[in-house]
């Protein structure tokens, strides 16, 4: 646990993942970059994480991943985003929207 | 991610190693390359070799992973220590290999299905009477009439098949003179249609080729037989072979795999009920087949067996009727023969009834072996897992569950049996053919299908497994528990292995007093049973069976042996319908004094003048038959018919009535052995002279030969007899010795199996305990150390070690004895003159197995003996 509070909600980072590569394919480091932009700098992912992420969604079908070369010649691994990965990312947007509204009605019931 | 890539993925570890750490350093670079500090992002990345475990275990199966990587340390261990892991496996492999042969045997004759339609709806009808020495025995013949009768009385429930036993007969083909000899069975027209089987080539009985006897002139193949006979050519359908005086044309061949339903024969021509000769079929007391009974789809069995039950009770008030001057036991007893009906979905064979016990003791003492190798590789695990105990508590201290250890010790026994099972394997795949060549004699060859097929298969895969759990989870399960607090400190309960061990030990010289007792029982059975006397001298005697075409009158009988005579080599020859002890026999009745027809039948063979000389069976009294003595008015008899009708006296010049008129007794000779079951006493026999007035088509010449070896002369004697008279055919060559030894094939095969079992049990109990008396001598070396060191000894040390072995070989004896004496039951008809509870029986086995254990402490009681108190107490 770290004090700062750029940690990605738990549970949260497949479904971000996953949403970034809806976008565009992209490599791993790419991915971590983009959520950063996105969210503004409020989640940083760990790299870390990330890699065992990525493992993750592989082995459950959800991503490909190809090995490309970059313009500096580099090999880079590319994810990019199955069909089952896309109705995965769906479910799991409908899932968090409705859990997100829910937590919304009640912060502000109370508040 | 596919499971299927998954599970590749378990094999291929380094190279996945290598992929991840390219992701990871890619993911760096680029990093790197996005202008972030290289140590801040390695940082912020964690420990790349965490982060490879946990890919690692993402991107495969963990659990066969783990699997893998106990296999690869556990095969690394075996071969660490090769001379142990090869003693181990060699033992085990040989124990199994040996129960897996047994399983094919008793699969292949008693266990498995015909290859019919719903074999599980056969059965077989069978016959319990009580025989003339009062014992229960069991019959399954039928005569044809019987058959029929009991066919209709069930036929709205089951279809009943009759099937004549598989005989081994003489047939020409075409004009081609040359006899080759095939198994026939006579069956049913409606046999193939129930059994649902399908011509392979032409076409099959139907039960319009089985109406009116004599009329049915067609034969069907085997498919054996048409692929050894004819290398499967469609072209031999349509062809003639002759069998007899019988001309039958092949019309078809039975499906590939069905080869009769005699168990241990392979059928090779089926011929239809109706081609029996006509008398045989139309007689109530000819009884020459089997009633195979399969029920229609949901028919009952009970309701069935009753209905056959009261139609046989009827036939045999019918027949009783008939019968004249018998005695009142004789119809009590034949009023109590009952029906059987048994399951034969296995087929119906008289080997399956020789063999079946013969089996079982063999199942029986392999089983015991592989028990002792059991034990003795538990014995070995427990005490490397002694030796491990370190390393065992090792890893409990950094995290190693206790399923995950019970699963590395499981692992390594799992190795061990793998390997055993590959030899063992080889060993099953040469041994079973090999017994089954033992118990075919060259009249009566056993032919059974072995084939290795998923039933064997799983058999080995079960037994691999149960002998797994069965040695290695007592060990697994104790290294498992280890204690690492205590391991590590070194001061675990000492003795509590060995307790384990030495129960084990126990158990093996219990398991090995068994077999060496049950072996000695067969091989003393062996040996009083070949030497049961015959009464004739069987050296170098020569049968030759001959056959002729049409039967031919005695005199020319008389010249082909005349000319036999004369040949070189040959020092006397007679003629006689068959060999003595051959299996065949006839008998007769015999009235004396004008009395009813006594109980007891006699035995009959009809043999030349010379016959006595030639098998050197003595003369007492009276005379030998001359060439004036002609069928049936002169009769020579042995001790037993005298013994049995004129209370042991002379019966020279005295007569008897055989019921179609008076034979009159002129020569008296010694008991001679005429039936083949050697277990019998040597029956009643009227020898009549071999010159009837009606012409024969069989005949056996003995030969006596002045060489040592007759079979030398066999193909000279085959030609003479061709050139003697042309009609004359030698379809059969034996010697006498080969008939007389094929009588104790049975049991010189379990005498000489169960002395190469008990050997091996006694050489594998041997080193278990050898094993288990070195360990446990290393074990308390610090314990005779003291003992030394404070006065005992070096005697006192030998007799403590001494008595203990004692006293586990007399424990062992002891429950070994419990257990042979309660198994003599179950193989007694298998025995002959011995009794289980003799001296030697008892005193023989106990003292091999006594003397082997000393033998095989010898090396730790020296080894304890040596032991320096100094240096062992100054030792850590």
């Amino acid at each position: 646990m770290e004090e700062q509070n750029t940690d990605v909600i738990q549970g949260t980072l497949d479904m971000l993942i996953l949403k970034t590569l809806s976008l565009e394919p992209m490599h791993g480091f790419g991915i971590a970059r983009r959520i950063e932009q996105i969210s503004r700098g409020v989640f940083k992912v760990n790299p870390g994480s990330l890699l065992t992420a990525l493992q993750r969604l592989e082995r459950g079908g959800w991503l490909d991943a190809e090995w490309t070369t970059t313009e500096n010649s580099r090999r880079a691994k590319v994810y990019k985003l199955t069909r089952a990965g896309k109705k995965q990312l769906d479910s799991q947007t409908a899932d968090w929207s409705r859990r997100a509204s829910a937590i919304a009605r009640l912060l502000k019931a109370e508040g | 991610m596919s499971l299927l890539s998954r599970i590749a993925n378990v094999f291929r570890g380094r190279a996945m190693s290598r992929e991840i750490d390219e992701e990871f350093d890619s993911h760096i670079a680029d990093a790197i390359e996005q202008g972030r500090d290289p140590a801040e992002v390695r940082r912020a990345f964690g420990s790349p070799l965490q982060l490879r475990e946990a890919s690692r275990d993402l991107r495969l199966l963990p659990w066969l992973d783990s699997l893998r990587a106990d296999s690869v340390f556990a095969f690394r261990r075996l071969l660490k220590t090769k001379a142990t892991s090869a003693a181990a496996i060699l033992s085990l492999a040989l124990a199994m290999g040996a129960c897996t042969s047994a399983f094919r045997l008793i699969d292949a004759l008693l266990l498995r299905p015909l290859p019919v339609a719903a074999p599980e709806r056969l059965h077989a009808v069978a016959f319990e009477g009580i025989g003339a020495n009062r014992q229960s025995m069991v019959y399954d013949s039928c005569s044809y009439p019987m058959f029929e009768r009991m066919r209709a009385a069930v036929k709205d429930q089951a279809e009943s098949i009759a099937v004549s036993y598989a005989e081994r007969i003489d047939l020409t083909y075409g004009s081609g003179q040359e006899i080759e000899r095939a198994y026939r069975q006579f069956v049913s027209g409606w046999m193939f249609s129930s059994f649902g089987l399908k011509p392979a080539a032409g076409r099959l009985f139907t039960a319009d080729d089985d109406v009116t006897p004599g009329a049915h002139p067609v034969v069907v193949l085997s498919h054996d037989y048409w692929t050894r006979r004819f290398a499967a050519d469609p072209q031999a359908i349509g062809r003639t072979l002759r069998i007899g005086d019988g001309v039958y044309q092949i019309v078809g061949v039975a499906e590939s795999g069905f080869t009769g339903t005699e168990t241990g024969t392979v059928t090779d021509v089926f011929v239809p009920m109706m081609m029996k000769s006509p008398r045989t079929l139309a007689s109530f007391t000819n009884f020459w087949l089997r009633t195979l009974v399969q029920f229609k789809p949901g028919a009952a069995v009970e309701p069935v067996h009753e209905r056959l039950r009261a139609t046989f009770r009827t036939i045999q008030e019918e027949r009783a009727t008939t019968f004249t001057g018998i005695s009142k036991q004789q119809m009590d007893r034949f009023f109590k023969e009952k029906l059987l009906l048994e399951p034969a979905a296995a087929g119906r064979s008289n080997l399956q009834r020789e063999y079946r016990r013969f089996l079982l003791a063999l199942g029986i003492l392999v089983t015991l072996v592989l028990l002792i190798a059991c034990a003795n590789l538990a014995n070995l695990m427990t005490a490397q897992a002694a030796a491990r105990s370190r390393e065992m508590a090792l890893r409990v201290s950094i995290g190693a569950g206790r399923l995950r250890l019970v699963q590395l010790v499981l692992v390594e026994s799992f190795w061990l049996v793998l390997l055993a099972t590959v030899i063992g394997g080889v060993f099953a795949w040469r041994s079973a053919p090999f017994i089954v060549g033992m118990i075919s004699s060259p009249e009566n060859p056993a032919r059974l299908t072995l084939p290795a097929d998923w039933r064997v298969l799983g058999f080995a895969l079960a037994l691999a497994l149960g002998v797994t759990f069965l040695f290695g989870l007592a060990p697994a399960l104790r290294a498992s528990s280890v204690k690492p607090v205590l391991a590590l400190k070194g001061g675990e309960d000492p003795h509590s292995r060995r307790r384990l061990m030495h129960a084990l030990v126990v158990l093996q010289i219990a398991f090995c007093f068994v077999v060496h007792f049950v072996a000695g029982l067969f091989i003393a059975s062996f040996d009083s049973l070949s030497n049961q006397p015959t009464g004739f001298s069987a050296a170098r005697i020569l049968n030759l069976e001959t056959v002729t075409q049409r039967p031919q009158p005695a005199v020319f009988w008389d010249q082909v042996l005349e000319h036999l005579r004369t040949l070189p080599g040959v020092e006397t020859a007679a003629l006689t319908t068959w060999p003595l002890m051959s299996g065949e026999s006839s008998v007769g009745s015999v009235a004396v004094n004008g009395a009813p027809p006594s109980e007891t039948m006699t035995d009959t063979l009809s043999v030349s003048p010379g016959w006595f000389d030639a098998m050197r069976i003595p003369l007492l009294a009276g005379r030998e038959f001359n060439a004036g003595d002609a069928n049936p008015a002169v009769a020579i008899v042995n001790e037993a018919f005298a013994r049995q009708f004129f209370d042991g006296a002379n019966p020279i010049g005295k007569s008897y009535d055989n019921g179609r008129g008076s034979v009159r007794i002129v020569g008296f000779v010694r008991d001679a052995r005429s039936r083949d079951d050697l277990r019998l006493p040597i029956r009643p026999i009227a020898y009549l002279p071999f010159h009837a007035p009606q012409p024969m088509a069989r005949g056996t010449f003995v030969v006596r030969t002045s060489t040592a070896n007759p079979l030398a002369l066999a193909s000279i004697l085959r030609q003479e007899v061709l050139r003697a008279r042309s009609e004359f055919r030698v379809s059969n060559i034996r010697t006498q010795q080969e008939i007389n030894r094929s009588k104790t094939i049975r049991e010189r095969l379990l005498a000489m199996l169960a002395m190469f079992f008990a050997a091996v049990a006694l050489l594998l109990a041997a080193i278990g305990l050898y094993g288990v008396l070195d360990y446990s001598v290393l074990q308390r070396r610090r314990e005779i150390g003291i003992r030394m060191a404070i006065g005992a000894q070096a005697v006192d040390i030998a007799r403590r070690l001494t008595a203990e072995i004692f006293l586990m070989v007399l424990a062992g004896a002891i429950a070994g004895l419990a257990l042979g004496e309660a198994s003599v039951r179950y193989i007694e008809t298998l025995l002959f003159q011995v009794r289980p509870s003799s001296f030697g029986t008892i005193a023989i086995p106990l003292l091999v197995i006594l003397t082997t254990a000393l033998l095989a402490a010898l090396p730790a009681v020296l080894r304890a003996v040596r032991i320096d108190p100094v240096t062992m107490l100054r030792a850590d």
